[in-house]
């Protein structure tokens, strides 16, 4: 490793964590209705909506109405999304006059992108209108990651609760989600992103003349069953354009990641530039990071919030760490060939298959683990070509359940899933029934909470057994040996995991791939979602019980080691020998 | 649970009206006035006016007397960005670090290079010989650069320290110092070099 | 308990707990445990291979499989040996309880009057509400309230105190166990409880562990291994189509044998806690039932551990005995010598401790004489909690004596004064942690006497220890708050309530309980049950009333108020024991993933060898030891199991410490020692 790729590990972080309390702080303020300073420009588009909506704000939920609006918006967002695809042909905004999207990708993208997984088994530029990209996608890269922070708001209602039945009223998280955090934020950075050279525009693809005409030979089958060979000589560069820096700017602050491109954020127009590369990977982990301390402010304690913090980090930082260390390592078979490896103040080397020259390995490292971290899953750089421990850091950060960081709201309820289960364990070893922030763990809580941390294994695991022996599975498969392997895996682990990041080389579009996809989506986030509303119900009717020197302290160092531990722990003994088949197995091939 | 219907749909309509019309077309238009350069796909005109590439979109080069780009992945042909509805064009190899199919292809390309000029012997580059995430990558490293400087100068019959000095000064550090890598833009690089060429030819200094 | 079992491995008992944990593999028994089930269901699994490749063609060398096979038979008995171990012990007591459950005859009365016709009828026959005489030599028939008569009782069955202990009607020490002998004089007893529902009853129930239940800690746990089971099901049995990839894509070896994945299965999931779970449970109760406390179930246990507020009465538990006389103050314009006449005269029919130290002090000071007191045509006012007096009205006088407040108040309804030199004097004994007991005659206040309270030896450490624990004690006393404040600050508690009544007690309970807080409590009399019921974890005297036992989750048979304390030790050893061996048995999984995952795998990935970093000898051996090591340490762990995981009072935090370096860090390092010791073994016999 170089020390440029040191000092932009640390400039990263110094950044992130800089912008954590500000942030996070501003965030409180918009969930506990205090003025935030964009009520004044933009609230009457809130009372608007409550009005027509015929919405009570100060009437909060219990959990069970809360889950079912939730449900019941994300449903309708589903619908509206598959008709846009089903339908773009005969709708407005489609220069390009891209046709109707098949029902099974269609059914794909739909739960891909209100699960805010934005799983891609399409390129964008080839199958989607700007309609669809706009009030389609778009729409549910706000709405999706605004759901996912609303029910974390509502968890920590519950965990603040009183002897109370309610969590907050579900219409107005989602409605300040966006139009106060997420929709403020976007704007700036879509306009920064567009000053760097990332597309803004409802033109069609524009077409160029190439300053070197290129040739190539076409295959073709006559009539009379005869193959003629004709070369074609090509002119022309078509560049697709479209409304990008907008979506884009949703799609990483809100942990989506569905790219407006196919080559999602590798694609010069959506990441032209390593500023705008650098604008983009702090504002996938922007709002995962400073959720904690908005966290922490409303429990009471930003200790706490702060410990939950440094738990994340201290498992994201070696790995990230790992990550750039294994790509600036290379490949060793590359350099038996005469090729040049070493980076140096000329260029990047390591191990530069897949990767963009203008981010060299150490930024398409950091994207990697900071996109898996997060459930963001957009990409700059193609894991599939990381080297063996380079591409099973990012697996390994979405197997972990994406808690570390993870989804905007989604991964620290996540996380607090994973608390309760070492505030469980812990508090059993000094001898108290377990309590975190003053509730107790009893039965129902753990039911609830093992729950959220077993669905998403469970998935992960028998989805890649079933793809991994049946011919539909391992047909799309792209690379041979152990690697294969490594690529059901990993998109398992992505679909299941709500990540959206994918080893690409795997063929998904399918109907096998896409439909066990859009389940594998659809019950990672639903099924940790309405568990999670049920244990904020269940937190929110007990009794606050004050803190004493017997009561296990959850702010410490010692907690959060133990809460790394448990993590790490969980996430290493499910994984392990299947991760020991896939990427542990071929470093071993590759360098031994 | 029907009371929570006119709320999920008056919600989903408002806000679908606020961030997926409202939002992209407010960005769109501010766009249009303060970057329109930018937010149109960064088009390099050349002196008659005709579009002939983006400053961020990499295009193929093979002539020896060109510098050459990265390999690329797309299909049909290297560096294409679109080919029509339906047939995903920009991509990536998505090569294993194991598959014999990426130490093969590797293996040609350097035997392309060496075969393009004999004479350079050391090692090759690596980002020369694999190719990049999108496929379009408009940059190759220095390094790269510097290593094709002998053979792009021999095919235009410039003087090597000429050439040189043009890849030198179209070399772009890391961003503010320290982001990225250092780059060449081979686009604006090999356009650079046919303005040399031909003002080289206009003065006629040196016989081609 | 008369007979305690102090050695853990007593032969009797290990004898009979082998016998049962082959009993035990009845699935229905192994069905309640889920962790154990699946080993169990893979022990019969394995079983069948070993038959099938015995006469077939089997996946693997029927020897292998049956090794297997046996090991884990082996992890089915070891943690049912465990549980039986555990109910062994309490068994034991249970029978030398029962030994004191004879049928014996009682004397039942038609009505209660001493010279009621007595009918001799069957301790079995008698129902709640009956009325029994018990003379001299007599075994109590049932439990009940001693409603006329005083006599000499032989508690040793219950309580294993050989001293007989007094009982008699009224007060705080009427009530008498079934089962106890009266040793002299007579005893005339209201029956408390049918047949089968008597404190022995119970008590036998509870020993042998046959009431029970799950507490809700060990149910959430119990959810925790079984999602924990899930996991390492689902993880292992995609392994066999993740080898059958495996194989196609590498082109050699054999997709994974069933009988290495059970063992991988065995070894993962939390077989430790698993088989040791419902041991560390009984032998909790059974530490309770050494301590002689008899806990009414689990989950009263288990709150203990997480008391935070401890209410102990003064009397008894912060201080020695009971308070007494040491001075006489009059005031002024009285002389002393009728201040202690008054007094004396007050006292003769206050039986109390502290009335007859007054009589004592009269006398012994004063040379004042007891008098013919039915000559004075006396009558007694006895005690209130409401007047907080008593004294005598005789001839024409009214003499009562009781707090200075209820003092003053008293003559101030009379028309009297209340002097300030007794002000003085009251507030200055006080002062000093004594208790000043006023002394009016009439509407005329004579003086103060003034009692005092021994705090006792060692207590202030056990309330120091306490706060440690984070437990906050509170003294709860009838005495005035300047008496009440000097005793506390004396004994170091960390709170106090003065001039309590019932009704404030309970009102303190309840305001903690708003707080969040889980208060404890002791305590003997009638005027205890309220509060005692109250309180979430409450300990009754076993000297106390029925009413106070009745309202209890525990008994202390010692009557022992301090005892709360190691009751409180013995609720968080529980808890601490569980989550320790849960913590210890998942950080064990690590190394086993060392040894097996490189031994099923090197076949297809030869480079697969190099994860082998134990170099255990051969694929077999590195199975083979993993799946030894995984049941031998339940036997290892049985001792720590029933004994618990020791306690020290310390805040939480260096508590989860030291256990986290205990049996985290020492779980992930033991099983790579302990694994590559038995594959040195079995290459020592030949047998790898």
């Amino acid at each position: 490793m170089t020390p440029n790729a040191w000092i932009q590990i640390l400039a990263f972080l110094v950044v992130l964590v800089a912008l954590v309390k500000p942030l996070g702080a501003f965030m409180a303020r918009v969930y506990e209705g205090q003025p935030c300073g964009l009520d004044k420009p933009l609230g009457f588009l809130e009372r608007l909506t409550y009005r027509v909506a015929g919405i009570q704000p100060d009437q909060p939920m219990n959990w069970k109405t809360y889950a079912i609006a939730v449900l019941m918006f994300n449903l309708l967002g589903g619908l509206v999304v598959y008709a846009l695809q089903r339908l773009q042909g005969f709708l407005p905004l489609n220069p390009e006059h891209l046709g109707a999207v098949s029902p099974d990708l269609a059914w794909n993208t739909a739960i891909s992108f209100i699960s805010n997984t934005n799983w891609q088994s399409y390129s964008g530029e080839t199958t989607l209108s700007y309609l669809t990209q706009m009030l389609g996608l778009t729409v549910q890269n706000f709405v999706s990651a605004a759901t996912g922070m609303a029910v974390l708001v509502a968890l920590i209602r519950g965990i603040r609760g009183r002897q109370t039945d309610h969590i907050g009223n579900f219409w107005v998280d989602l409605v300040r989600s966006t139009l106060y955090i997420l929709l403020p934020l976007s704007f700036v950075l879509a306009l920064i992103l567009v000053s760097q050279g990332v597309v803004q525009t409802l033109s069609p693809y524009k077409q160029v003349s190439l300053i070197q005409p290129v040739s190539y030979v076409q295959s073709t089958t006559n009539a009379a069953g005869k193959t003629m060979h004709q070369t074609v000589w090509v002119k022309h560069q078509v560049l697709p354009l479209g409304p990008a820096a907008s979506q884009i700017a949703i799609k990483q602050l809100g942990t989506n990641g569905g790219g407006f491109f196919g080559v999602n954020s590798a694609h010069p127009f959506e990441n032209p530039n390593p500023l705008s590369n650098f604008l983009e990977v702090l504002a996938i982990l922007l709002i995962p990071a400073a959720l904690c301390y908005t966290f922490g402010r409303m429990v009471g304690d930003t200790r706490q919030g702060w410990a939950i913090l440094a738990a994340m980090l201290i498992i994201f930082v070696p790995l990230m760490i790992g990550c750039v260390w294994a790509e600036h390592s290379g490949n060793p078979k590359i350099a038996a060939l005469g090729v040049n490896q070493q980076s140096s103040a000329l260029m990047s080397g390591g191990n530069m298959e897949g990767k963009e020259t203008r981010f060299g390995v150490t930024d398409s490292a950091i994207w990697a683990a900071v996109t898996t971290a997060a459930s963001n899953g957009s990409v700059n750089s193609m894991h599939d070509s990381f080297t063996p421990l380079g591409g099973l850091v990012p697996m390994w950060l979405m197997e972990l359940g994406e808690v570390i960081f993870g989804g905007v709201g989604s991964g620290l309820y996540g996380m607090l899933m994973f608390v309760i289960v070492a505030v469980f364990i812990a508090g059993l070893m000094v001898g108290r029934t377990p309590e975190y922030l003053g509730k107790k763990i009893e039965a129902f809580e753990m039911k609830m909470a093992t729950i959220c941390v077993l669905v998403p294994p469970a998935l992960v695991l028998v989805t890649t057994a079933i793809a991994c022996v049946t011919v539909m599975g391992t047909s799309a498969i792209a690379n041979p040996g152990a690697h294969g392997f490594s690529e059901i895996l990993y998109w398992a682990s992505s679909t299941g995991n709500n990540n959206g990041s994918a080893f690409a080389g795997l063929s998904t579009n399918t109907p096998f791939y896409n439909i066990a996809g859009g389940i594998l989506m659809w019950v990672s986030r639903y099924f940790l979602i309405v568990p999670t509303l049920a244990l904020a119900g269940a937190f929110a009717r007990k009794k606050q019980v004050p803190v004493s020197s017997g009561t296990l302290p959850t702010h410490d160092a010692l907690f959060t080691g133990w809460l790394v531990a448990t993590v790490v722990l969980i996430g290493a003994l499910t994984f392990l020998p299947a991760l020991a088949l896939g990427p542990v197995v071929e470093y071993l091939h590759l360098w031994h | 649970m029907w009371s929570q219907c006119r709320p999920a749909v008056v919600v989903f309509v408002v806000l679908s009206a606020i961030t997926g019309l409202a939002y992209p077309l407010l960005v769109t238009g501010i766009a249009a006035v303060a970057f329109p350069w930018q937010a149109n796909g960064s088009i390099i005109k050349n002196s008659a006016g005709q579009a002939i590439g983006s400053r961020l979109i990499g295009q193929y080069f093979s002539e020896p007397g060109y510098f050459w780009p990265r390999p690329s992945a797309t299909a049909p042909v290297p560096y294409c960005s679109y080919n029509g509805p339906l047939a995903d064009c920009a991509t990536a190899s998505n090569s294993g670090p194991s598959n014999p199919a990426l130490f093969a292809h590797v293996k040609r390309r350097v035997e392309l290079l060496r075969a393009a000029d004999p004479a350079e012997k050391g090692p090759v580059p690596v980002d020369l010989v694999t190719s990049s995430a999108s496929g379009l990558d408009p940059d190759i490293s220095p390094a790269a650069a510097f290593y094709q400087v002998n053979r792009v100068a021999k095919a235009r019959g410039l003087p090597v320290a000429e050439v040189k000095n043009l890849v030198k000064q179209y070399c772009q550090g890391r961003d503010l110092g320290i982001l990225g890598a250092p780059r060449v833009n081979v686009l604006s690089l090999n356009l650079a070099l046919d303005r040399l060429s031909s003002a080289q030819a206009a003065t006629g200094s040196k016989p081609r | 308990m008369a007979a305690k079992s102090t050695s853990l491995f007593n032969g009797a008992i290990t004898r009979r707990a082998v016998v049962e944990s082959f009993k035990k593999l009845d699935p229905r028994i192994q069905f309640r445990n889920p962790v154990m089930f699946v080993v169990y269901i893979g022990s019969i699994l394995t079983s069948g291979l070993f038959i099938q490749a015995l006469f077939a063609h089997g996946e693997a060398a029927p020897g292998f499989i049956l090794a297997i096979s046996l090991w884990l038979w082996f992890t089915v008995l070891f943690a049912n040996f465990a549980e039986a171990m555990a109910e062994g012990r309490g068994k034991a007591q249970a029978d030398t309880l029962r030994k004191a459950r004879r049928d014996t005859p009682a004397r039942k009365l038609a009505e209660a009057h001493r010279d009621a016709r007595v009918q001799s009828v069957s301790a079995t026959t008698l129902r709640k509400g009956d009325i029994i005489l018990a003379q001299a030599g007599d075994l109590i028939a049932a439990d009940g309230e001693v409603i006329e008569g005083i006599a000499s009782v032989d508690e040793s069955a219950i309580t294993g105190e050989s001293a007989p202990v007094i009982r008699e009607s009224g007060g705080d020490r009427s009530s008498v166990t079934g089962g106890t002998r009266v040793l002299s004089d007579w005893l005339m007893i209201r029956v408390a409880c049918n047949p089968g529902e008597t404190f022995l009853d119970r008590m036998i129930a509870m020993v042998e562990g046959a009431k029970r239940q799950k507490t809700p800690n060990e149910i959430a746990l119990n959810i925790l291994l079984a999602k924990l089971t899930i996991i390492f099901l689902l993880a292992t049995v995609t392994l066999l189509p993740f080898s059958i990839y495996a194989v196609n894509a590498a082109g050699r070896g054999v997709p994974v044998p069933v009988t290495v994945l059970v063992a991988l299965l065995v070894c993962l999931i939390p077989t430790t806690i698993g088989g040791l779970l419902s041991a560390i449970g009984i032998a909790g109760m059974d530490r309770m039932i050494q301590k002689n406390v008899i806990a009414t179930s689990g989950r009263a246990v288990e709150a203990a551990g997480n008391v935070d507020v401890l209410l102990l009465d003064k009397t008894g538990t912060i201080t020695l005995g009971n308070r007494q006389a040491v001075n006489f103050i009059p005031a002024k314009g009285v002389t002393v010598e009728q201040l202690a006449d008054a007094a004396q005269l007050s006292s003769f029919a206050d039986e109390t401790p502290e009335g007859r130290s007054i009589v004592v002090l009269a006398k012994d000071r004063y040379k004042l004489r007891g008098r013919e007191l039915s000559s004075m045509h006396a009558q007694f006012i006895p005690f209130t909690a409401q007047t907080r007096m008593s004294g005598v009205d005789c001839d024409g006088r009214k003499i009562r004596k009781g707090a200075a407040d209820a003092i003053a108040a008293y003559v101030a309804e009379l028309g009297g004064v209340y002097p300030d030199s007794v002000k003085a004097a009251v507030d200055e004994i006080s002062r000093r942690g004594g208790t000043p007991l006023a002394v009016a005659d009439g509407p005329s206040v004579l003086g103060v006497i003034e009692l005092k309270d021994i705090v006792k030896g060692g207590i202030k450490e056990r309330f120091a220890e306490l706060r440690r624990m984070g437990i906050k004690t509170v003294m709860i006393t009838g005495d005035n708050p300047l008496t009440a404040a000097a005793i506390a600050a004396e004994a170091g508690v960390d709170d106090f309530l003065a001039q309590a009544t019932p009704e404030t007690k309970l009102k303190l309970i309840r305001e903690y309980q708003q707080g969040g807080r889980l208060v404890a409590m002791t305590g003997d009399g009638t005027n205890d049950a309220p509060a005692l019921a109250q309180a979430d974890v409450a300990v009754a005297m076993n000297s106390g009333t029925q009413a106070a036992k009745e309202a209890g989750n525990m008994v202390d048979l010692d009557s022992n108020p301090t005892k709360l304390i190691e009751v409180i030790e013995t609720g968080k050893q529980l808890l601490m024991t569980r989550g320790s061996l849960t913590t210890f048995s998942i950080a064990n999984d690590v190394s086993k993933y060392f040894a097996i995952i490189p031994a099923i795998f090197v076949g297809i990935y030869p480079a697969m060898g190099r994860l082998n970093i134990m170099h255990l000898a051969t694929p077999k051996s590195a199975i083979m030891s993993a799946v030894i090591f995984n049941a031998l340490i339940i036997i290892v762990l049985i001792p720590l199991a029933l004994r618990g995981v020791k306690y020290r009072p310390m805040p939480a935090g260096k508590l989860l410490l030291q256990n986290v370096l205990l049996y985290g860090v020492g779980g992930l390092i033991v099983p790579f020692i302990g694994i590559k010791l038995i594959d040195m073994a079995l290459v020592a016999m030949h047998l790898a």
